[in-house]
Parts: structure tokens; sequence; C-alpha cells
């Protein structure tokens, strides 16, 4: 009788000391997803682009955005022949004018971006690439914002990679980081070049 | 006075309906109130991607306008339901559905009530066979030693 204690209370002080363990992965966990959301790599309002993976959607023309003199499509897009960036972005939107010096700078690196103007006033939208200056190689103009829709946007700004067939292969929403351009970004454009 | 009293008893009668009604401007409301009542029901199962737990036929937001237009039309165009909670699917994922369908990623969601009742009864079934078995009777030495310590 005896000779069976020692057994049984092994078994038992490990079961003490489960809530702590399971409290110390808590914490172990909850430090990695601030860690990732102080890097910008973890929005735990994102929501999942259903269209990663898949083509564009279809779109007639935008009509143009100043300064540029032409809008694009759809079309317009699959005849780029090379990996682009689409970057929807408004003059009324904070998170997006603290995205704009990373789109500058990949515009000096030669990214192609192409940036459609979500639900804004041409006028407005025209001042503050005068004011910081204009990375986009293409600009349209979505005043009704449909076409946004059928992208799947929900804020401004979001960022797609597009490759060279027209195929869906990257979404970042909200502003792009100097950390996430050099981390998932720069990548991507390297992958799909 | 009594009329005063009257009028504010009304007044108050009236408003939560003024609420419910200040949402939705009357102009985005199709005209065939069983239309509209479809496309109410079909938001109502939308959740609206700015706020996030509103649906977007109770949210303020820009976006859930957008969207509630979007559900109307295709109500107008006679499209069943299930074709228009597919083409807002088609564009935010299941995330936009309020309730989330039976799919692999779901089943622990779903099957979270049931695994809560038989986690419960697994801890009760160990307890109760954990339960020590009553006392022995005391022996007649210890019957005596009881005594004598009552005694003193």
């Amino acid at each position: 009788m005896s000779g069976a204690r020692p057994a049984r209370v092994l078994p038992r002080r490990l079961l003490l000391a489960l809530p702590l363990v399971a409290a110390a992965a808590g914490g172990l966990g909850f430090y990695a997803l601030l860690r990732r959301m102080e890097a910008g790599r973890y929005d735990p309002h994102g929501v999942d682009n259903p269209l990663v993976g898949h083509a564009i959607p279809t779109f007639a023309a935008l009509p143009a955005q100043a300064p540029a003199t032409t809008g694009f499509g759809a079309a317009d897009l699959r005849a780029a022949g090379r990996p682009v960036l689409v970057n929807f972005f408004a003059s009324w939107c904070v998170p997006c004018r603290i995205e704009h010096p990373q789109l500058m700078a990949l515009a000096r690196a030669g990214v192609p971006l192409w940036g459609i103007a979500y639900k804004d006033h041409e006028a407005a939208a025209e001042a503050l690439l005068a004011e910081e200056g204009n990375p986009y190689h293409q600009l349209a103009r979505d005043e009704s914002g449909r076409v946004s829709i059928d992208w799947g946007i929900y804020g401004v700004p979001e960022t797609f990679l597009i490759d060279r067939a027209g195929i869906v292969r990257g979404h970042w929403a909200g502003p792009l980081s100097a950390d996430l351009v050099a981390s998932e970004v720069r990548p991507m454009l390297g992958k799909y070049a | 006075m009594r009329v005063m009293h009257a009028l504010i008893f009304a007044f108050l009668l009236v408003l939560p309906v003024a609420a419910a009604w200040a949402i939705s401007d009357p102009a985005e409301m199709l005209k065939d109130p069983r239309q509209e009542a479809r496309a109410e029901a079909i938001g109502r199962q939308l959740r609206c991607l700015v706020c996030q737990n509103e649906s977007i036929e109770d949210s303020q937001a820009d976006l859930a306008r957008d969207l509630r237009q979007v559900v109307r039309q295709h109500v107008a165009a006679g499209e069943k339901d299930q074709q228009i909670i597919a083409w807002m699917v088609a564009r935010y994922g299941n995330f936009v559905r309020l309730r989330p369908p039976f799919e692999p990623l779901t089943w622990v969601l779903w099957a979270s009530p049931v695994l809560a009742l038989v986690g419960g009864a697994l801890v009760v079934a160990f307890a109760m066979r954990q339960k020590r078995p009553p006392p022995q009777p005391l022996s007649a030495a210890e019957k005596r030693k009881l005594g004598d310590l009552l005694k003193s």
C-alpha cells in the first residue's frame, strides 16, 4: 500500500504545474503576437483577401486621376508584362500619408506602382501627389468605389502584387512599413520578376 | 399638465422606433416592401468589414452603405439570397458572413458546445471515481482512546 503512494504523487504534482505551463504558453503566444503586430506583419482586424492566388477581377478602364493622362482597366494591368504593385489610396486617408514615403522609395527603385484613388475628389488627390510626390506610373480614379469592392477593398490603403500573368500574388491591408517592404514586398517582387 | 404628461409618454413610445428609422436613409430603401424586407434580412447576415461586429444593415460606415446598395441592386435584379451572399464571400471571404459556415476550419467552433459538455462530463466522472471510500468504523482500541479523551 505504502509503496504505491510515491507513484501517485508525481502525476499529481505535474497536474498542479499544468496551469502554470498553460499560463507560460499563453504569455509566450501573446508576446509573439504583439511582436508581429509591432512589426506590421499581423493585423488583428485584417481580412484575408480571397483574390490571392486568383486572376484580377475584370474591370473596364477607370478614368484618369490627375496628373496622369490616362486611366487603366484590368486589360492594361494584364498587359503590363511585368509584376506590378496596385495601391488603393485616398487623400483623406491618414495611413496613406504614413505609407507614402515607402511608395516613393519603391518608385525610386524602379518598381512599377499603379495607383487607384478610392472615393476621392480628383483635385484633392492631385494636391496630395503634388505636395508629397507622385510615386505612381499609372493612375486611375474609382469615385463610386464599386471597382474597389470587386477587389475586396475594405479600407485604404491596400496594396496588391500582380504577377505578369495577371494573378494576384500578394495582398497587404493597411500602410506598408519599411519592415514590411523589406521582409515581404521586396522578396515577392524578386520571386515573380 | 396631464396633456403634457401624455405627450411625453407618447414621445417615449415613439423614440425607439425613430431610432431604428434613423439608421437607414429612406432614399436607399427599395420601393417594394417585400424586396426591402429580403434585402434587410440578407444585410443582417453580412458583416461590415469596417466595424466588424456590426452587420451592414446596422453600420453607419461608408462601405456598409455601399454594400447595402449592392445588396438591394441584386435583390431588385431577382437574385436568390444564396447568390448574393456568395457574391460577397467571393470578395471578402467567409469573414463577411456573421454566421460562419460549417467547414473544416470551423468544425471545432461548431462542435465546441458538445466538446465542452463531454469535457465537463469527463471531469465529473473523474471526480466521482476519485471519491475516497467512507472511513472504517473505529476499532475497539480507538473507541477506548476517544472515550478517554472526551472524559478528560
